[in-house]
């Protein structure tokens, strides 16, 4: 199954370079949020993953009895998750508001800082 | 030692505040200070002739080896007579020459600053204090050269001294370091010492090159000789005491320092024979081709500094022996040129040589000094000039194979000389007095009779050499490293070959001086040959840098966002992926460890990869929107099936809202275009796919490698015990890392502020209208 999710990271990670490069706006977004999801992924493999076994401790029980997985990517992850909600809400005002101002969506024309009709 | 160096800068500090009262009459106060300077180091004459160095050392940042250590020795003892006598007489010369100036109290500040520093400079004992006052005597040359700051051409010419000064002084501080290191400390006194060491040590070549660069930009030696003659532009004070007499002689004196730690090898002295000698014949020859009295003065004084670096090349008892002498032959005669050229240029207007003549009848005193300098850098007995040239004749003719080759050119530069002497010196007053002079009158007694002092001076040290020799010219000797020098300073050597040669220098340079007459028309015809000067090959040198920058931060800073990615990700996927496969025999991966395929998660990842593709391909934003919310919610079952609930959640309800928050704002997205063509699409994907193999590979990679837990263990150990938490996601996220959760709370808070503002955000027609 590793061998599966690592190559559905790489696909994320090409799809969002890919779509960073374009000259669309919107595109620049999208992949941000796909580069985003790769990473996410990414560190969440690198802790190892197992089935079945969330890190909650039993009720019963002062400290783990069976195998867990990792908790500290879960915490890592959880973060960035949120964080990327913020970067992106952000980014997507922004460029509606960037559009609104400037009337294009070309970022080839976006490319001075005091040049705008 | 140190409040004399000191003086100089407080004095500057002090005319910042107290300026407007030097302005007038009390400006001529001034010169209290150098003269001053000049009593207490001459007080120190009979001690350091008698052998004595005079040493102060303060502790300044000891941890750096950087200390304020002093030493006055002979040659030091020299430099510092110079720059405070020839200060004084300069200063008193500016009150007269600036006189009613609305800046002369800034000039005074300048000069101050000047004077302070280049004092510094040659009684630093610590190579790097030195290379700071070496510093500041390139940047208050620059102030002074770019003193009369509403003319370009003074201007320029300040940014071309300075930034070949300048240059040289970084070479100062590579040298300096290299220098350190080596030896083990900063101090000179101490690398005399260790001579042989740094000799022999692996880094002698490029700390030779280093200093060489350092004394060559200082000194104005070919080919970085071409700021001096524009260094000119500044008030005539200013070229007599930094651009003749003292400044410019820095990097003579460093070559004269260092010659008992790093002279007496082959590349040594014969790198400044050549240099010097080109410098001198080369300069030599231009003086024959100016009109313009400093001009003439300007390449003069660059030849008798290339006859310096050539003495000091030729490194023998006589040659150093003459240096010395010449260092005051020519502070003397040439101190008192420039300041003549600055009396007839203030008082007649003009300093252009073909303009001028017959000067005597109105300014006797001012001819009489212009007179015996010129006898004086002509080489004539009784004058100090002869002495020294006859100690360049007579170290020529000890120099073995080359001698004859040597003694030619030291003939052939001396002449020119002459010539560029009777030409500043004599021409102006002799003839016929032109009408439009008539009305020219003697100035003030403080501008003429400095000069006077000056040539009178030479006269008097000619007539009685003694005078210079056993007090002043011996202790240098000494302390370049020449101890028991046997070489006595005489007026009258007997009939001999070297007083043929002098003879034989007068009369040539005569008949040079008679027959060829400076004129317009030599003057433009070198200056069709500018093409190949150095100053014109390095101004083309610094362009073509400069077009070089321009075009180089083009091409890297094109303000093109995906330029920027694609030449991060290329170079990523280029060096790791290149170490990747070189470093390692294949990539060692761990099939085994890996758990087992079910059909429901392939399921999912085949979902995910097509709602990838879809948005990638998407034709519309809302097919694009859509499916990336699908990719997100395949992430999330992902994460419920390898055991993170409350990744899953998060991830549900985040993709939730970005994709309702898209959908939101969607009317109001601008159009989703497709404008790549299909070959940039093409490279993107090789760009992008390569990425993505590269992630891939890395990722399995880690994945054969072991794990380090420690810390997860010492979470899910002390979740319930330390925290009486039971989820111990929720426990790091709320509690072991606190902290970090609020510093986050707090940066979404301020994109919310963002997000709203942006949305609310209307700006006023006006704004808008100012805007546009």
């Amino acid at each position: 199954m590793e061998i599966l999710l690592a190559i559905m990271i790489g696909t994320l990670y090409a799809a969002g370079i890919y779509m960073i490069l374009r000259r669309s706006l919107v595109k620049l977004i999208i992949g941000i949020i796909l580069l985003g999801n790769g990473a996410n992924l990414l560190i969440f493999l690198l802790g190892r993953i197992a089935k079945g076994a969330p890190p909650i401790i039993p009720e019963d029980s002062k400290v783990f009895l069976e195998a867990y997985s990792d908790p500290l990517p879960q915490a890592l992850i959880l973060t960035a998750i949120v964080i990327s909600f913020g970067l992106q809400s952000f980014a997507i005002v922004l460029v509606k508001r960037a559009h609104k101002v400037v009337k294009t969506d070309d970022l080839d024309e976006m490319n001075a800082t005091d040049e705008y009709s | 030692m140190l409040s004399a160096i000191l003086l100089g800068f407080i004095f500057s500090i002090f005319l910042v505040f107290a300026g407007k009262f030097f302005k007038g009459k009390l400006a001529v106060l001034s010169s209290l200070v150098p003269l001053a300077l000049f009593l207490y180091f001459l007080s120190f004459l009979p001690r350091v002739s008698g052998g004595e160095v005079i040493r102060q050392n303060i502790e300044w940042v000891p941890s750096l080896g950087l200390n304020l250590n002093f030493a006055l020795d002979g040659l030091s003892l020299l430099f510092s007579l110079l720059i405070t006598g020839i200060g004084f007489l300069v200063f008193a010369y500016t009150a007269a020459y600036l006189k009613g100036h609305d800046y002369l109290d800034r000039f005074y500040g300048y000069l101050g600053m000047f004077m302070g520093a280049m004092l510094g400079l040659v009684l630093s004992d610590n190579l790097l204090s030195m290379f700071i006052f070496w510093e500041l005597t390139s940047i208050s040359s620059f102030f002074l050269i770019g003193f009369n700051n509403t003319s370009e051409a003074s201007r320029k010419s300040a940014v071309l001294a300075l930034a070949i000064t300048g240059s040289g002084g970084f070479l100062l501080l590579a040298g300096a370091l290299l220098l350190g290191g080596v030896a083990g400390t900063y101090s000179i006194t101490e690398m005399v010492g260790l001579s042989d060491t740094i000799i022999q040590s692996d880094y002698y070549l490029w700390i030779v090159i280093f200093i060489f660069g350092a004394a060559f930009t200082k000194s104005a030696q070919f080919p970085f000789h071409f700021w001096l003659p524009g260094a000119m532009k500044a008030p005539t004070p200013v070229s007599t005491y930094l651009h003749s007499a003292t400044m410019v002689k820095a990097g003579i004196y460093l070559l004269l320092r260092f010659t008992p730690v790093l002279g007496g090898e082959e590349i040594w002295n014969t790198t400044l024979i050549i240099v010097g000698g080109v410098t001198m014949f080369y300069a030599a020859v231009h003086t024959l081709f100016r009109t313009d009295l400093k001009g003439v003065l300007a390449y003069s004084t660059i030849s008798v500094l290339g006859i310096l670096v050539f003495l000091i090349g030729l490194g023998t008892q006589y040659a150093l022996t003459a240096a010395a002498v010449y260092i005051i032959v020519h502070a003397l005669y040439k101190a008192t040129l420039f300041l003549v050229t600055g009396i007839i240029d203030h008082e007649a207007g003009t300093r252009d040589v073909t303009r001028l003549a017959g000067l005597r009848k109105v300014m006797l005193p001012v001819a009489i000094a212009g007179f015996l300098a010129a006898l004086s850098s002509a080489g004539m007995p009784p004058f100090v000039g002869f002495v020294g040239k006859d100690l360049v004749y007579e170290s020529t003719l000890h120099m073995g194979s080359w001698s004859i080759v040597l003694t030619i050119i030291a003939i052939a530069t001396n002449i020119l000389v002459l010539y560029a002497g009777f030409v500043a010196g004599i021409k102006p007053f002799t003839g016929k007095l032109p009408d439009g002079l008539s009305k020219v009158h003697l100035p003030s007694f403080l501008m003429w009779l400095p000069p006077v002092i000056l040539a009178v001076l030479g006269l008097i040290v000619g007539i009685f050499p003694a005078l210079i020799d056993g007090p002043l010219i011996k202790p240098v000797v000494d302390a370049v490293g020449m101890t028991g020098s046997e070489v006595h300073l005489k007026l009258w050597h007997g009939f001999n070959l070297v007083l043929g040669l002098s003879a034989l220098t007068l009369a040539v340079g005569f008949v040079l001086y008679l027959t060829v007459k400076p004129s317009r028309s030599k003057e433009r015809g070198i200056a069709k040959l500018d093409f190949i000067a150095p100053l014109n090959l390095i101004t083309d040198f610094g362009n073509l840098f400069k077009t070089f920058s321009n075009w180089w931060t083009r091409i890297f800073q094109n303000g093109f966002l995906r330029n920027y990615v694609s030449t991060i990700i290329l170079f990523l996927v280029v060096l790791v992926g290149y170490s990747l496969f070189t470093k390692h025999d294949g990539i060692p991966i761990d099939f085994s460890s890996f758990s087992r395929m079910t059909y429901y998660e392939m399921i999912i990842m085949g979902i995910m990869f097509l709602a990838v593709l879809f948005v990638v391909g998407a034709r519309s934003r809302l097919t694009a929107v859509v499916a990336m919310g699908v990719v997100g919610y395949a992430i999330c079952l992902m994460f419920v099936i390898y055991s993170a609930p409350d990744l899953a959640m998060t991830q549900f309800s985040i993709d939730t809202l970005t994709v309702i928050l898209f959908v939101l704002v969607l009317s109001s997205l601008p159009k989703y275009l497709s404008i790549s063509d299909y070959r940039m699409k093409a490279i993107d994907g090789i760009l992008s796919i390569s990425f993505g193999v590269l992630i891939t590979l890395i990722a399995l990679e880690v994945l054969s490698e072991p794990v380090n837990k420690e810390v997860s263990n010492f979470y899910a150990d002390n979740a319930y015990v330390l925290a009486k938490g039971k989820n111990v996601v929720n426990v790091i996220l709320v509690d072991f890392r606190g902290v970090d959760t609020l510093m986050e709370i707090s940066v979404l808070t301020i994109a919310a502020i963002g997000v709203f503002s942006l949305l609310k955000l209307r700006l006023r027609r006006d704004d808008r209208e100012l805007k546009d």
